[in-house]
This record gives C-alpha cells, structure tokens and sequence, in this order.
C-alpha cells in the first residue's frame, strides 16, 4: 500500500472515530435497554410500574406471610401502607427475615403478583437497603398528610 | 498509651508529609540542591512513623485495648488471633491507615530504588507522593481517626463482620490496595514529567516498572476478591458486576491501556500526551473508586459506615486532583513533541487499538456505576443497572481487544505488512478455528458463542506460544519483560476459556433434601448423608455431609455449613467446594424447610472452568511481576542516546 502520510493520519483518524461512535452507539442503546427502575409498592398498585419489563420493589417482609413449598417460597413485600406478594423460586439469602427490609426485582404479573428473579437483602443485620427504606418513607409521609387532612 | 503513641506519630507523619510535598518541589523551581535531596530521608522517615503508627493500631487489636473505640467496634475476644489482626483493616478507619501505610511504602521504595535518576527527577516524584500523602493523612485525622477513644470501656468488642472472617480477607484489601496506591507512583511520575516539561523516553522507562508491578498487585487484588466472592457470598458467583467490584476494575482496565501506552512511549516516543492521560485517569478512578466505597453512597460489605462529611472530603480531594493535574496538563501538553511515525498497520496502531478499546470499556463501566448514583442524587428516581448490560457491553468489546492481541505482539514497530502477518499467524488462527469447532462437542452443546470464546482463548494461548518457541530458537538472552508479556496473555487466554466454559457449561440446582436423598448433575450425585451441629471458636453451625457420587463410586464428602455467629443475630451460608482441574463442585447449604420429615433447602452447582480463573489471574500477576523485574529497568544510568538506539533496533 502506498499512502501517503496524510492518507494515513486521516485514515487512522476516521477509523478511530467510526469505532469509538459505534461503540458509542452500542452501549447507549445497551444501557438504555437494561436500566431497572425502583418502585415501592404504593407506586405499583397505582400503576406506575411497567408490565412486560423487569423492575425492583422494596419494603418489609411483612410479618407471618413467608410461605415455603418445597423450594418455592412466596412473601409478601409491603410499605406498611400496600402490599405485594412476591413469589420466588430458590435459595433466600442470609439475611431475609419476616420484619426486615428486602428488595426483589422481577416481573409483575396480571394478578398483580411478582415472580421475582432476584431477592437482595444483604450483607448486614443492621443495614436496611435503601430502597426499602425509601418505601417506609414514601408511605410514613403519605400517611402523616393523610391524618393532617380530616 | 500505646493509642496515644500511634496516633502522635501518625501527626507527626502528617506534618513531615507537609515537608516532602513543598521543600523538594520548591527546590526544584530555585534549583536548591539541599531542598531536593531532603527528598529521599523524609520519605523513608515519613513511612518509618506511619508504620508504627500501624504497629500500634496492630498492638492494640491484638492485646484487646476495647477502649480503643474502632477496636470495640470490630474486634472481640473470641475472635482467633489472625482474625484479630486482619481485623486492622476490617473497618473504614483502619483500612485507610493500611491505604496510607501502603503509599508511604510505596513512597519509600521509590526513594530507595531510584538511584539512577537525576535527583530534580527524585524530587519531583517524591514531591507529588507527598502532596497525596497529606491528603490522605488529613482525611483520616480529621474525619477517620482510628485511635479515638471510647468511655465507658465495654467488656468486650462488637466483632467483626462474619463474612470478613475469612482468609480470603486477610489478603485481598492489602493487595487490593497496592494496586490502588502503586497507580499513585505511576501519577507522580507523569505529574513529575509534566512539571519538568520532559515527557521523554527516559520517563517512560523509568515509569514502566512501578506501573507494571502496580497493575500485578491489582489484579491479584481483584482476583483475590472474586475468589472470596466466589467461596464466601454461597451463591457461586464470581463476579456481580456490583459497584464495588466496578469501582477497582476500572483502574484495572486503565492500568492495563497504561502499561501498554507507556511501552509505545518508551520505545518510539509517541502516544506521549495520551500516556500521561491515562497515568492521570488510573490514579483519579483509583480514587474515585475509594469515594465510591468509603463514602456511603454505595452500601455493600465494604461501605463500613455512612459519614457524609467523609464523603465530601474524598469528593473534594478527588477534585483537586482532577482538577489540578488537568490544568497541568493542559498547561504543559501543548510543548510535547510528536513522536516517531506510524503506519496504518503497525505494533503501534494495534497498541492504539488497545488503549481505545480498554478506555471505551472503562467509560461504559463508569456509566453503568455513577448513573444511579447521579440519578439518585438529583433526585430523578430510582434505578439500577444490573448485569446484563455490562454483559452485554463488555463482551463485545473484549473480542476485538482480543483478536488484535496476537497481531500487536508479532507486527513491527512502524510498518507491519498485513500479509506477512497472516502468513506468520496462519497456523495459530487455523488451530484456534478447529479447536473452537471441536472442544466444544466435547464438553456438551455446541454453541456459537462458547466456539467464539475457545476460539478467541486458543487464538491468544497459541499466539502466544508460537512467539515463545520461535524467540527461544534465536540466540541471545531473553528478558523478562518478553516471558512476563507472554506468560500474562497466556495467562489472559487461560481466563477467557474459564469464563467461556463457566457460562457455557455450569449448572444450577435449588432442591430440597431430606436425610438419603440425592440429586444428579451428570456424571455426579450428590447425597445428604448426614446432618451435624459443629461448635466454632465464635459461632455454633450445621453441618450438611453430602456425599459425592461418580459411577456409583464415592469421590468426595462436602461439608456446607450454615454458622450463627454469638457476635450477631446474621446466619452465614458456607458453601463447599471440590476443586478439580477441570470443574468445581459446590453446595450451599440452605435453611430448614417445616414438614413432616426433617428437610433443607440446597443449592448444587456443577461449575466447569471456574479453577482456570484462579490459575489465569496468577499467571497475569507473575508475568506482570516477570516484566517488571527486567534487568534492563535497572541499569545505572540511562542515556537518551542509548534509548534511541535501542528503539531503532528494536525496530528493525
């Protein structure tokens, strides 16, 4: 090949720009397609979660409502104000309890019931997942404008 | 006492910090000679006081000093000694003293092996190691000192987070963080360079060795982390593409387009201006991944507590940094010269190729990390951005950086003809294709994605290999930076076919089992034998014996445990692992499911490969060690004469 330095330095240049837009391109189109929203369980019963794409709810593991069939379980996820009940097929991690918080990220179904894919609820006794908490608090202020109201 | 002693020469490390951050770069600016060669002496004695101060962290840990308020909270009599040490670095205060420990260390050895620079040059880079040093001291004397005290004492300690006792542990946050810090040694020198105005050959080579040893320690760190995820977390995963984990692979990646730019930059004298960028961006995601983990806005095992004013410090210091080495920059570039030419297919277009294709991968791991982050601060919603897209990104922009590996390391310097290539690499590449159409029907289904990742893995091993043979039958004496690059891309292609057989090949069960009862994953099966209660020194567990089945014939007996800690109310899943050389088997071992017959709820994993990941990543750390012991780095003094005409010959 005989080019010339100039014929180079543009054809290198060009070739770097059309592979750093494609990239460019792939992964934004990627990223977009692949952001998991958060929606507390309120949200949810009000519509605002989408159907047929995956997203995250979290709240508390409400109370007596673990049910094990074989390694099937299903719970219920609530903000105190709402409820919802997720089934989840697998192991629950460590750190799942009835009165604590959980974030699960799955479908949602037309009965209005999650198949979860995934359950976090992680890493420390202490630690509540934001979301969750973000949950109780979206509900704890709902309910304090409710009670001012009458 | 002892607390009062670390922390008063922690103060006093701090304030010597102050000295080597001003007095050798003022003196290089006056050219005062004395002010330079201050240097050297300070920075040995400024590690000597951050290790005692360490030393007295140690101590206290060790003799159970709870009124030390960080020992109380992650500390406890029962703990075993080792555990009690490691425990050092278990928490958010303690860890930074490591971080700091590690780059006065780091600041020391620069001091002592530096011998054949020009003391202005010593300076400078000692100078810049300071200026980072009193950043850092000051952020754990102001807002994370770990020798405060605590009234009234407590009998005994919280103990330390259950899933941090473990050996895995006990390694990975130092390795981890000799990686992050050795990126600082790679930044003061292409800061020094910048200041000097000589982004020269000579810095490059003098760069190389610190960045290479550097980018060794981090990856044995990420391996190390993934191996404890992989053991410890009972979920056989090895890599969750969670923030933290994003947080040291991108340095990782960086520092990998570095250690190949700082070669084109040594040996031609180009890429000189995107070197020193790269130098900048490793040392800044560095920090930015210690903001992302100290700060809080992440919370995972690693976010120890949530101070926003720690936060703040580290977001604000991350800015002077940025801020300050890109105004340099900007400063200083625009007198850097050209280097030699290259052509549209040369070792340097492909090492281009490389930084390009390693930097958009940095990027797209950056947006998956911040975007929620950024979304969540300005309080547009919440979201996360979970595995697949960085599957779905990272993939395909590994199999390019990977085909063009094998071309990089046999083109020319310059001008490479594409089709002497092909005629050098025909027999590698048509290897790689029929092992990519064979291997896989021997371990299960074809797939056109496993034939793509054997394809790729044998492509870089046997290029690799070929190179190896046809340099071991010409005469002369090899170097180590030839095995250490060699030994590190096979060790690259050793990862890939793991990665390619884990994801092709593994298999899931969740099952629930009574005492007898088996499960099969052929050509295993797996048995509940029995069920135990086992007392640790610290926690009380059950016990599954499973028993492993291979033709009716037993092979192994796992033993998962489920522990209850006295320290927490947390129960710890520890699963067991057979290790073979081509498989893993894992159990984890679930909770009791209520019925009328006693029964658990277990997860079994065939995990194929997985042990080539581990092997993979040693190999990348010992090539990475190879090449940064070379003999030619240490040479006495090198001219720009010799330089040149090592780059022709090497050219030629």
């Amino acid at each position: 090949m005989s080019w010339s330095p100039r014929q180079k330095r543009f054809g290198l240049i060009a070739a770097g720009v059309l592979t750093l837009s494609v990239a460019a391109a792939f992964v934004l189109n990627a990223f977009n397609s692949n952001l998991v929203f958060f929606f507390t369980p309120t949200q949810v019963l009000n519509g605002e979660a989408p159907r047929n794409k995956m997203f995250r709810i979290g709240g508390m593991v409400k109370a007596d409502s673990l049910q094990r069939d074989g390694t099937q379980v299903s719970f219920v996820v609530t903000d105190t104000m709402h409820d919802i009940t997720v089934h989840y097929s697998g192991l629950l991690p460590d750190l799942f309890k009835e009165g604590k918080g959980v974030v699960a990220q799955g479908l949602l179904d037309d009965k209005g019931v999650m198949t979860a894919k995934e359950v976090l609820a992680k890493h420390d006794e202490n630690y509540m997942p934001p979301e969750a908490q973000h949950a109780l608090d979206q509900a704890a202020q709902a309910r304090a404008a409710q009670s001012v109201k009458p | 006492m002892i607390p009062e002693l670390g922390q008063f020469s922690l103060v006093l490390a701090t304030v010597l910090s102050v000295v080597l951050g001003v007095l050798p770069l003022w003196g290089t600016l006056n050219r005062n000679t004395v002010w330079q060669s201050l240097a050297r002496p300070t920075a040995l004695l400024q590690f000597g006081l951050v290790l005692l101060s360490f030393v007295c962290l140690s101590l206290a840990f060790l003799g159970n000093d709870f009124s030390v308020k960080y020992v109380a909270e992650h500390s406890n009599r029962l703990l075993p000694k080792a555990y009690q040490f490691a425990a050092v670095w278990g928490g958010h205060e303690g860890s930074l003293l490591l971080w700091v420990l590690m780059l006065t260390g780091w600041t020391a050895a620069v001091a002592m092996f530096s011998q054949s620079l020009p003391l202005a040059m010593v300076a400078r880079v000692l100078g810049v190691l300071g200026l980072v040093s009193v950043g850092f001291m000051a952020f754990i004397l102001f807002t994370s000192n770990p020798f405060d005290r605590l009234f009234p004492i407590p009998a005994d300690g919280r103990d330390l987070n259950p899933l941090l006792q473990d050996p895995g542990l006990v390694i990975h946050p130092p390795m981890l963080y000799m990686g992050y810090v050795g990126m600082s040694v790679a930044f003061a020198f292409a800061i020094a360079a910048l200041i000097s105005g000589r982004l020269d050959a000579a810095w490059a080579r003098w760069s190389r060795p610190w960045t290479v040893i550097a980018w060794a320690f981090l990856t044995f760190g990420i391996g190390l982390g993934s191996w404890w995820a992989y053991y410890e977390l009972g979920w056989g995963g090895w890599w969750f593409w969670d923030p933290v984990e994003n947080a040291s692979l991108m340095p990782w990646l960086v520092g990998t387009a570095l250690i190949h730019s700082l070669m084109v930059t040594e040996k031609r004298g180009s890429f000189k201006a995107w070197t020193v960028l790269l130098a900048i961006a490793a040392f800044s995601l560095s920090l930015l991944g210690t903001f992302l983990v100290r700060s809080g806005v992440l919370t995972s095992v690693h976010a120890f507590a949530t101070d926003p004013a720690r936060g703040v410090f580290i977001l604000c210091f991350l800015a002077v940094v940025v801020g300050a080495s890109l105004t340099l920059f900007a400063w200083r570039a625009p007198a850097v010269t050209l280097g030699g030419s290259m052509g549209l297919i040369s070792r340097e277009s492909f090492l281009l190729l490389n930084s390009v294709l390693l930097v958009v991968a940095t990027g797209a791991v950056l947006l998956g990390t911040l975007y929620p982050l950024v979304i969540d601060a300005l309080n547009l919603g919440k979201l996360s951005v979970g595995p697949p897209y960085f599957n779905l990104v990272f993939a395909p922009l590994m199999v390019p950086l990977l085909f063009v590996l094998v071309p990089g390391t046999v083109a020319h310097w310059r001008e490479a003809r594409l089709n002497d290539m092909v005629f050098e690499l025909r027999w590698v590449g048509l290897g790689a294709l029929l092992l990519a159409i064979v291997l896989p029907f021997m371990f299960g289904k074809w797939s056109a994605g496993t034939a793509l990742g054997v394809f790729l893995g044998m492509w870089v091993a046997l290029g690799s290999l070929q190179h190896v043979v046809e340099r071991i039958r010409k005469p002369g004496r090899i170097g180590g930076s030839f095995w250490g690059m060699h030994l590190a891309h096979f060790g690259l292609a050793v990862v890939v076919l793991g990665i390619t057989g884990v994801k092709s090949y593994e298999v899931e069960r969740d099952v629930r089992m009574s005492l007898g009862d088996t499960v099969t994953i052929a050509p295993y099966t797996f048995r509940l034998a029995d069920m135990v209660d086992v007392n640790g020194p610290n926690y009380k567990a059950t016990q599954a014996h499973v028993e492993v089945l291979k033709n009716d014939r037993l092979i192994e007996v796992l033993y998962p445990e489920k522990r209850r800690y006295f320290s927490s109310a947390m129960p710890m899943t520890e699963a067991a692992i057979d290790s073979g050389l081509l498989r893993d088997l894992y159990v984890s071992l679930g909770d009791p499911i209520a019925g009328d017959i006693p029964s658990w709820s277990m997860r079994v994993y065939y995990k194929p490969f997985v042990p080539w990941l581990w092997t993979g990543v040693l190999l990348m750390v010992f090539g990475g060690v190879l090449a940064a012991l070379d003999r030619r780095y240490r040479r006495r003094s090198v001219s720009p004469l010799q330089t040149a005409g090592e780059a022709l010959s090497s050219a030629s």
